[in-house]
């Protein structure tokens, strides 16, 4: 064990977090929206929108994250058509390449997650809506989506967890997150294992704090 | 009960066997990614210059061989963990690698270059044809000037921990921005794709893409060799098998001696690479 190196390569690894937090943070928040989009089209009564909100879902949990973003940054880059519109300011970065690959997958579960939260509303809660003479918009928006959102807080917690992890395709398309880093680091000094173990300990620690701020929220949101 | 107790035998027995078979083979890691040194063709069996001269040495030495694959990024600490015995990966010898590992003598030579898509302002730099870094001339000194100048706020793509990677780290040529790939299959991909001004890697790594896709990649600047760049290519060995090591410094003084290296060099590279 090289512990001169785990300690001189701790600072590195620190930094290279934030790029982390950011792809992580991003694609959740872009993530969420969409989540929350699609999982209003599931639903739906309708069943075209119906149907389109769930091939989404299934084709995005349906295929590999790694296989998504390398869709995204290799196959989209190689579309002769694309490179000549305004769309390839984006796409040309693997930065925003990433963070579409991430929000498009997370935003896919999360869907899922908030759509199995609103079937389980009992229909008195609603009922009781009504009978105040409440909208139905109102019903949607005041009753049903808070109770969503708190009902489906522990499986969301999860899904942040999972993103975390997944932020480290993220050096698959030349991104220098921490494991990039991690990485780099490795190929200069040929020890995989000390740099590997101080950069799972990052990871673990993020996912500790992201544990404990969703344990909390449940407490407080619990009714 | 008979039934498990002849199956697990039957485990036992083959699994005896495939270790005693494998007990006196050397295990030579390569990359089967790097055309012309190594790559793999359409079923998937490896095949290039270092295969080839692989099977070659391993005769010499008189001993049977196996070839592995391992991604780059985990030659070297594959090599250390026994995964197998010697690297023939078109790997440089370079004296940041030879403190993790020796090196046999080398085997080949190639030079590195720029490469850009055609019609790119980097087109038509004023350099000289190819410039030696161990102990550069006042030419090779004005040429990274000129590069330096040409590379400013460029964003330059390579493989990751390789010399190409390791010489723009250097700071000879400036700050550059480099983008690090895990294959040189990603690096040539981006560079077509235009999100790469320019990429640094052997120039026959780009010749042959240029041939095999019909893209219109095309070499610039000076062809670098020395300094970061290593003094050629040689077979990796871990560095207390000194007795793996002598071997392969004699094959390859065999192989040399009998035109093997120069012919099947010849074959791959359409010149002769070898030394």
């Amino acid at each position: 064990m090289d512990f001169e190196l785990m300690i001189n390569s701790f600072p590195k690894l620190l930094n290279a977090t934030l790029i982390t937090l950011k792809l992580l943070s991003a694609s959740l928040i872009f993530g969420l929206f969409i989540g929350l989009f699609f999982a209003i089209l599931r639903v739906n009564n309708n069943p075209i929108v119906n149907k389109f909100a769930y091939g989404y879902s299934y084709v995005f949990r349906g295929t590999p994250l790694l296989v998504q973003i390398f869709i995204i940054y290799f196959g989209l880059g190689q579309i002769e058509y694309l490179r000549s519109t305004i769309l390839w300011v984006i796409l040309k970065e693997p930065y925003w390449c990433a963070i579409i690959a991430f929000s498009l997958n997370t935003g896919a579960y999360t869907s899922e997650i908030l759509r199995s939260a609103f079937q389980t509303i009992k229909p008195g809660i609603i009922e009781a809506g009504q009978s105040l003479g409440i909208s139905k918009k109102i019903i949607f928006y005041k009753i049903q989506i808070p109770i969503a959102i708190r009902q489906s807080l522990p499986a969301y917690g999860n899904e942040i967890i999972l993103m975390m992890k997944g932020t480290s395709l993220a050096s698959t398309v030349t991104l220098m997150d921490l494991t990039g880093v991690a990485k780099y680091i490795i190929s200069t000094t040929f020890k995989p294992i000390e740099v590997f173990i101080v950069a799972g300990g990052i990871y673990l620690f993020m996912t500790f704090i992201i544990h404990n701020v969703i344990k909390f929220l449940e407490k407080k949101y619990s009714y | 009960m008979n039934i498990i107790k002849k199956f697990s035998l039957g485990v036992l027995i083959t699994l005896f066997l495939s270790f005693s078979a494998n007990a006196d083979k050397i295990k030579i890691g390569t990359e089967g990614a790097y055309p012309p040194w190594n790559s793999k063709d359409a079923s998937g069996k490896l095949i290039g210059f270092e295969v080839e001269l692989a099977w070659t040495l391993c005769r010499y030495i008189g001993q049977q061989c196996e070839i592995v694959e391992q991604d780059w990024d985990g030659m070297i600490p594959a090599l250390i963990m026994r995964k197998f015995d010697a690297i023939m990966a078109g790997m440089s010898i370079t004296a940041e690698r030879q403190k993790a590992i020796s090196f046999s003598q080398g085997y080949a030579d190639e030079v590195a270059s720029l490469a850009v898509m055609k019609g790119s302002d980097l087109e038509g730099m004023d350099t000289p044809a190819g410039i030696n870094l161990t102990k550069p001339n006042a030419g090779a000194k004005k040429a990274l000037k000129t590069l330096t100048a040409a590379l400013a706020g460029k964003t330059v793509c390579v493989q990751t921990a390789t010399i190409h990677q390791n010489f723009l780290d250097s700071g000879d040529v400036g700050k550059v921005n480099v983008r690090t790939y895990k294959t040189q299959d990603e690096v040539n991909l981006d560079l077509a794709s235009g999100r790469c001004d320019a990429a640094l890697a052997a120039a026959v790594a780009f010749s042959d893409y240029a041939e095999k896709s019909g893209k219109p990649v095309v070499l610039v600047g000076p062809t670098f060799s020395g300094g970061a760049f290593g003094n050629g290519v040689g077979v990796g060995i871990r560095k207390d098998d000194t007795e793996l090591l002598n071997a392969f410094n004699k094959a390859i003084d065999k192989a040399r001696k009998n035109g093997d290296i120069s012919r099947i060099a010849t074959k791959w590279f359409g010149f002769d690479a070898s030394m």
